[in-house]
């Protein structure tokens, strides 16, 4: 057997995300140096605030500011920190419960060492030069020898307000797309095409997917299949994708490649977009260096009867 | 308008049990070939074939190995034709499994095939953890899993619940155990290490590694037909605590309590427990929560300090704990399973064998 594939997988979204007003308050206070915290119905008030009561689940509004000082409830140290974080230097997570507050923040704690950080110890906000409106406003915590800060009045009326963020994430992957699907890909840059049989209801696969879909059994047994298949249904393509470097309208087709139980979908060339049909035969069309076929083109044979494919629509 | 009386809950048990060697990497499989095998061995064990089963749930996350739409493919695996009654969770297998027990009461179904399965391997699961955490004020801080954990664990030790030789025993205790285990992926003496976020060092933290599992479920006298002694759910119920870390005690499990309370844990001593803390500190938590005292044998498999395959360690603590029951080893046993950061969720679930 090949050795398995793998390949380096980048997922990455901005999540643009709306807020409430308790949120947006509070991100919009960061932005101007201020911190808030939202009173609960038995008058805790909660920091970072909340748009719900976390025990009684009622919507909770009174805006009311604390200080930018606080004590350590609990910490670890981060000697390594990872890609993201709040610093690139060794630091502490804290969780910090701000004077005024009456419950706990997490961030991080700029310390020369974990020696230097106790549960209990002083804090005080680090703001961020630049700052948007967001948790990283705060761009950490420092030690704090002297009095608690007195708190602002404000009541979390700004110019201004932030309405939503937009909290980019990336996670790296490194992708392995398994034994079936290794053989397939292998057979490909040899420009064959290789499906495989369900050892019982003996259904040809393409592409494999290690499993039969009905029988819930491995499939294992390879069968070479194609390289001519049948149009089994296709939609006429009409607005371009973007960073795809093909004229529209083109045609997208399901193909019964010959020797094939099911279709499998791609692009048809050769033929004006407006001829083609069900039951057209096709054969792929490979580029240079490229590890699939590009397109399927006509071949010169009369089209398939209706009755051949029917079972493949 | 009549009353009519509301007829008797039917007893549910679990009948059958499967699980992969768990290991660091599976890149040799796609997710349906690492799950496939143990599928088909949960159903050999009770002769069932697929279109014999009436309801299928799963468990997984896609974001594990950044496969969208992965439990749909998982589905391959199953054989769903003619079509199945199916549904999935994102979320550890445990609560497919809760779904399923709810769906066999209903008495739509008599029996239920659950499974779950995650790979860790692709991805680096610290980090991919830090997406399920509130959006706003907490995800984009990349808060990764073991630096919450840690966190919890300085909380235990400033209580003066633990200390680190006291942790580094929990890790000792589970990786020797798991010797007798032939799934499970770090066993035997294992260095305690040094720290990955301080307090908690290697040894406190659970392996990276991919895995998958599967439990048949059966209602009254099927489940005594495909099992000689079938575990009996007693009770199951799951919990959720506050997602703001700041806002909750992490020395106390309050939702593992009221679970286990809810499950009828308390009514009378269990022989086991399996319980589904990937960190050390975290089994200090619930041994207090759920009252389990020495007496109590608890993670006789290793627990997930030995494997945690993510989304179906939880699932595989039911499993581990049905099994024993099935073989006489336990009578009565109380099975954990937990979700998000530093035990924010868990359910309990309480298995009996009949009489011997």
């Amino acid at each position: 057997m090949p050795e398995v594939l793998s390949a380096p997988l980048v997922l990455e979204f901005p999540f643009t995300r709306s807020l409430g007003p308790v949120q947006s308050a509070f991100l919009t206070g960061l932005r101007e140096r201020v911190v808030l915290g939202v009173r609960t119905t038995d008058g805790r008030v909660l920091v970072p605030p909340v748009e719900y009561d976390p025990v009684t689940a009622e919507e909770i509004h009174d805006l009311v500011e604390v200080a930018p000082t606080g004590t350590v409830t609990t910490w670890a140290w981060n000697h390594a920190p990872r890609r993201g974080q709040p610093l690139a230097t060794p630091f502490a997570w804290v969780l910090v419960r701000l004077d005024g507050a009456d419950t706990a923040l997490l961030h991080a704690l700029d310390a020369p060492g974990p020696d230097a950080v106790r549960t209990g110890m002083r804090v005080r906000v680090r703001w961020a030069e630049e700052r948007t409106g967001a948790i990283t406003d705060i761009a950490c915590f420092e030690p704090h020898d002297g009095e608690p800060a007195q708190p602002g009045d404000s009541t979390g009326a700004f110019a201004d307000p932030l309405r939503g963020i937009v909290a980019p994430a990336r996670l790296d992957y490194t992708y392995s797309p398994g034994r079936a699907q290794t053989a397939y890909i292998g057979a490909l840059s040899a420009r064959r095409i290789v499906g495989e049989r369900c050892p019982s209801c003996r259904k040809v696969y393409v592409p494999p997917r290690g499993a039969c879909p009905t029988c819930g059994l491995a499939t294992a047994e390879q069968v070479e299949v194609g390289p001519r298949g049948t149009v089994t249904t296709f939609c006429i393509v009409n607005i371009k994708a973007k960073n795809l470097d093909i004229e529209v309208p083109y045609v997208y087709a399901h193909i019964a490649l010959d020797g094939a139980d099911l279709a499998l979908h791609a692009r048809i060339g050769g033929i004006p977009y407006d001829r083609v049909r069900m039951g057209l035969r096709v054969e792929p069309v490979w580029t240079e260096g490229a590890r699939y076929p590009d397109h399927y083109r006509p071949t010169s044979e009369p089209d398939a009867d209706y009755e051949t494919y029917k079972e493949l629509l | 308008m009549t009353s009519e009386e509301a007829p008797a809950p039917r007893d549910i048990a679990v009948v059958a049990f499967a699980q992969t060697d768990h290991r660091r990497s599976t890149e040799e499989s796609s997710e349906v070939e690492m799950l496939m095998p143990v599928l088909h061995e949960v159903l050999a064990r009770t002769g069932l074939k697929t279109a014999d089963i009436g309801f299928v749930c799963s468990g997984s996350s896609d974001y594990l190995a950044g496969r969208a739409f992965s439990f749909t493919l998982a589905l391959d695996g199953v054989g769903a034709w003619p079509p199945v009654s199916e549904s999935h969770v994102e979320m550890d297998g445990a609560w497919a499994l809760y779904e399923a027990w709810t769906k066999l009461l209903t008495g739509d179904a008599d029996t239920a095939l659950v499974y779950s399965y995650g790979k860790c391997s692709p991805g680096s699961v610290r980090d991919v953890l830090t997406r399920q955490l509130d959006p706003y004020y907490v995800a984009p801080l990349w808060p990764d899993a073991v630096a919450l954990a840690a966190l919890q664990a300085q909380a235990l030790v400033d209580a003066g619940h633990t200390d680190e030789p006291a942790l580094a025993a929990v890790g000792a205790r589970s990786r020797a155990d798991a010797v007798a285990n032939p799934h499970a992926q770090l066993k035997g003496r294992v260095p305690q290490g040094d720290y990955v976020v301080r307090p908690l060092r290697t040894g406190d933290c659970p392996p990276v590694g991919d895995g998958a599992a599967a439990v048949i479920l059966a209602a009254g006298d099927r489940a005594r037909e495909l099992c000689e002694r079938p575990a009996w759910i007693r009770g199951i119920d799951h919990r959720i605590e506050a997602h703001a870390l700041g806002v909750r005690d992490l020395t106390d499990s309050p939702s593992a309590r009221l679970a286990a309370a809810r499950a009828g844990a308390f009514e009378r001593p269990v022989d086991t427990a399996e319980l589904h803390a990937p960190f050390s500190a975290q089994e200090v938590v619930l041994r207090r929560a759920l009252r389990l005292d020495d007496g109590v044998c608890v993670n006789p498999s290793g627990g997930a300090l030995a494997a945690n395959p993510v989304m179906a360690a939880g699932l595989v603590r039911i499993g581990e704990a049905a099994a024993r029951i099935h073989r006489g080893a336990s009578d009565r046993a109380l099975a954990h399973a937990t979700s998000g950061p530093c035990l924010q969720q868990n359910l309990v679930a309480v298995l009996e064998g009949d009489p011997r």
